[in-house]
């Protein structure tokens, strides 16, 4: 049987499952797995790319609960995006005409 | 007019019409290192084979001066031929016609030519390459994309459909390819996408090339569209007519045998193969090509979720699916794609009648906030759903590690598998020595004085108590413990005395798999 490159160390990893660390190949979508991140409900970001259309609050400005913040523009749509509580605005970090990402962060808030 | 001359008449329609949309169209596309339609179906076809129909339908649309536009054949070559000598029926879109775009009358060929397939229970093979939807055409287009993905429908698990992508295939045109059994695609001639790159730049801003967001290696590494990758179209062909070789005609048919072939026995050692220590990898296809005839072993979807094997091999003449778990790529874990990529192999395999071989070999399911967020659940259950389902002969081989919930979805007895044989390697456990010792022995752990110690001995004692093949075949769950180099005399005989394997699950319209 001809050698194959399973011995060579340099690409395997170790994977544990059950407390067992197994020594193997990691493929590129394993690789590329994105880290979970604890939402933070102070921070409204775009939950699709899109455009600001319209941005209704400004830093310092207080908000109640369900008050317009920004219109974000994506796929045609108007998407009214609210405070979800009564907060002030720590910070605003888009403006009309903007062109955001997903996963952007809009608006950040404070008690 | 005399007979000759209405021949002559004929012969020059023909002639015109074959010239597709004219040589600077053809000129083009073989610029861009594609040969044209017809090129095409003849390197698929035998020799002399094909024959073509509906090559003077013309397209019936009225708006934007399409009428003072005349389209050869409406933009597709339909027609039927042979492959190895069998019948198939095939259709081609011709990019040098209004750049492949489907119009009424382009679908209405195309759904003719899947009629013929399904009356004459034959395969069908449809050649991609097409621009997308005629604009001009309207809602007439999209009658045609959906009176195709009905006839896909339809014809799933009776004939073979195959799809090859040799060119753009965009929007709704991507979803015929997705409703058939394989789709064969070419590096940097295939491009797969539902929204092209530059409505992603316009509407979302985000830049990819169309290489990346769906060319060919994307599609077999990452998204699992794609069954077979070439590095040609020449290439792509010999791929396709190595693949009708293992499989049926239709689902009234078994696989055509071939003469018997030992396996290369000298190349591959079958007892050298896996490391006896249940942590170290090694090349499962190594296992598969040690047992098969003439070691012959086609795989498909080899890039993608590689921690799964499947494909197709022979015993003795007969062609047989196998689905291998992968200790060379994340320890042969089941996870969302690999879980995915075996469930929709077994229901291909159990549709057409091709016996199904099982090689076991993985530590379980992959831990990950990704994947449960991704779904492991509904995706692992569709393997053990397409195991039950199958009622073809199920031959399992157990190697090595056999834990937990993979244990059981990897065609256990339980799981109605007709035999299941275990090398005397196997390990067969609710899960890995050291995570069970170290939930049995939690206590005795912590409470000694030297806990590392304990926990060492522990999963010692464990291992040599339930780390093994025996207490599964004590309870008769493992039918046979085999020396590995009588596993392709246990298989062959397994496969042999199940030829006639009938097996009927309660009536039903449909079973509910969790897609």
């Amino acid at each position: 049987m001809k050698k194959k490159k399973t011995r060579n160390k340099k690409d395997m990893i170790s994977l544990m499952v059950d407390d067992v660390v197994y020594s193997t190949r990691a493929n590129r979508k394993y690789t590329a797995r994105a880290g979970y991140k604890v939402p933070d409900p102070d921070i409204i970001t775009s939950f699709m790319p899109g455009n600001i259309q319209k941005v209704f609050v400004r830093k310092g400005q207080k908000v109640e609960e369900g008050q317009e913040l920004c219109i974000l523009e994506a796929m045609k749509m108007k998407n009214v995006i609210l405070a979800p509580r009564e907060a002030s605005i720590k910070k605003v970090n888009v403006k009309e005409g903007d062109m955001v990402p997903k996963n952007h962060v809009l608006v950040e808030l404070k008690k | 007019m005399s007979i000759k001359q209405k021949t002559l008449d004929l012969k020059q329609r023909m002639q015109s019409a074959l010239q597709g949309g004219g040589t600077k169209a053809i000129q083009k596309q073989v610029a861009m290192g594609k040969m044209t339609a017809r090129e095409r179906i003849i390197s698929l076809l035998d020799p002399n084979s094909f024959h073509e129909y509906d090559l003077f339908v013309e397209h019936a649309a009225k708006d934007f001066d399409m009428d003072k536009k005349h389209l050869p054949g409406d933009g597709v070559i339909t027609g039927t031929g042979t492959i190895n000598g069998y019948p198939i029926c095939i259709y081609a879109q011709d990019f040098t016609v209004a750049g492949g775009s489907l119009g009424l009358m382009h679908a209405r060929k195309i759904g003719k030519i899947m009629d013929h397939a399904m009356k004459l229970n034959i395969p069908i093979i449809g050649i991609n390459d097409s621009g997308g939807a005629r604009i001009q055409e309207g809602v007439n287009s999209l009658a045609g994309y959906g009176e195709i993905f009905y006839r896909n429908t339809q014809a799933s698990g009776v004939i073979p459909q195959i799809s090859v992508i040799l060119g753009p295939c965009a929007g709704g045109a991507v979803y015929s390819p997705a409703l058939t059994d394989f789709v064969f695609v070419v590096d940097k001639i295939s491009k797969m996408f539902i929204t092209g790159p530059e409505v992603i730049r316009s509407v979302l801003g985000e830049e990819i090339s169309m290489e990346e967001l769906g060319g060919a290696r994307v599609h077999s590494e990452i998204t699992g569209n794609a069954h077979f990758f070439s590095e040609s179209e020449a290439e792509c062909f010999e791929k396709i007519k190595k693949l009708f070789s293992y499989i049926p005609w239709s689902n009234k048919h078994k696989a055509a045998s071939f003469p018997k072939k030992a396996p290369k026995t000298r190349q591959y050692k079958i007892d050298n193969i896996i490391p006896t220590d249940p942590r170290e990898p090694y090349d499962v296809r190594d296992v598969i090509r040690a047992v098969s005839d003439d070691s012959d072993f086609f795989e498909v979807q080899e890039m993608f979720a590689a921690n799964m094997v499947i494909g197709f091999s022979r015993f003795n003449g007969q062609t047989v699916g196998f689905v291998a778990n992968q200790p060379l790529v994340l320890a042969g874990v089941l996870d969302v794609d690999s879980s995915d990529k075996a469930a929709r192999f077994i229901r291909y395999c159990d549709a057409f009648n091709i016996p199904l071989v099982t090689l076991v070999d993985l530590p379980g399911y992959l831990p990950g906030i990704d994947q449960e967020h991704a779904g492991v659940i509904r995706h692992g259950a569709k393997i053990l759903y397409s195991y039950s389902e199958a009622t073809v002969p199920k031959v399992t081989v157990i190697l090595r590690k056999a834990y937990g919930g993979g244990y059981i979805a990897m065609c256990s007895r339980h799981l109605k598998a007709d035999f299941v044989f275990a090398w005397p390697t196997a390990e067969i456990a609710v899960m890995g020595p050291e995570g069970a010792a170290n939930i049995i022995f939690r206590h005795e752990i912590m409470n000694s004085t030297n806990p590392e110690e304990t926990r060492r001995k522990k999963v010692e004692e464990y291992k040599k108590k339930f780390a093994n093949p025996y207490v599964a075949a004590a309870h008769g769950y493992i039918d046979a413990v085999i020396e590995p180099s009588e596993t392709r005399r246990f298989v062959i005989h397994a496969l042999e005395i199940s030829a006639e394997k009938s097996e009927k699950g309660p009536d039903k319209k449909h079973g509910i798999p969790p897609f």
